[in-house]
């Protein structure tokens, strides 16, 4: 039962890196049809400061899910339940400085529709946010007693369906590795 | 990922947690100083593509535990792989047919 879960969750995966592949593909092509050093004109709009520390923020939800994840192992559900609260934490820190960065581009009046940079710049970075918001939602549903209450009953597979999302969250800190230095460093 | 789930092999996957994020944080701040390097844009590009990709590799491994992972789950992503860069590179032939490249 346990494999068939961790297959299901590698194969949509699978499907995901074809998601956000097709997407760095369209960036390589847009990027060699532009007028040579228009992206990168364009990526000086973004803050690259707000985009490191958002890295850093990221790579630290990544370590405290699997924290929450060896907590489970080691029947430490207390920890478990610390870990998993500062992954939403910096989860919901990361949409933060999401909304900053994109409030500052709107009232600079720079849109989706101002160049093809930030029409790629807005498309990348909202389908990753909106990958952040399903994470939380299920990070929030194994957080609180709803779905934590499992692991009385089951606690395998309590520890299993962490892991499963665990999986998923590591996927979406793996995506912004490349989405910063592609979009904001190039 | 690996079928050894007793405590110590925990508490060793948790000094490997803890380092790796050292690692990661460390490449993010020597991604961003590279940025700052004196080369041409290719170098530029390789040069972050690389350190990214590290980075990518040291989650993969060890927070998605592909290092010690089932051979069908690997066989799944390598095949994946494959199709991603024929998806990439089948429109770039195109594209640099057009240019004449």
């Amino acid at each position: 039962m346990w494999i068939n879960s961790k297959l299901g969750i590698w194969i949509f995966l699978a499907s995901e890196i074809m998601l956000f592949g097709g997407l760095f593909s369209a960036y390589i092509f847009l990027r060699l049809a532009a007028p040579p050093g228009d992206f990168a004109r364009w990526a000086t709009e973004l803050s690259v400061p707000l985009a490191t520390v958002n890295t850093l923020v990221l790579i630290s939800s990544s370590v405290s899910m699997v924290m929450a994840w060896a907590s489970l192992k080691l029947k430490d559900f207390p920890k478990y339940k610390m870990y998993m609260g500062i992954t939403l934490l910096c989860s919901f820190i990361f949409l933060v400085i999401k909304y900053f960065e994109y409030t500052s581009k709107f009232s600079h009046h720079i849109y989706p529709s101002s160049s093809t940079f930030m029409a790629i710049y807005f498309t990348l970075t909202g389908l990753h946010g909106i990958h952040i918001i399903g994470g939380m939602i299920v990070m929030i549903y194994f957080w609180l007693p709803i779905g934590a209450k499992m692991w009385d009953s089951q606690p395998e597979l309590f520890t299993n369906r962490v892991e499963v999302l665990g999986l998923y969250w590591h996927f979406v800190d793996l995506v912004w590795i490349f989405l910063f230095p592609v979009l904001y460093l190039l | 990922m690996s079928d050894d789930h007793s405590t110590e092999s925990i508490q060793e996957h948790i000094r490997v947690y803890i380092m790796v994020f050292g690692a990661l944080a460390v490449l993010t701040v020597v991604t961003v100083l590279a940025s700052y390097l004196e080369v041409s844009t290719s170098e530029g590009i390789f040069l972050a593509l690389i350190i990214a990709s590290v980075k990518a590799s040291l989650v993969a491994g060890y927070f998605m535990h592909l290092i010690s992972e089932k051979n069908t789950i690997i066989w799944i992503l390598v095949l994946t792989v494959v199709f991603f860069f024929i998806m990439l590179f089948l429109p770039l032939i195109s594209y640099t047919d057009q240019v004449n490249i």
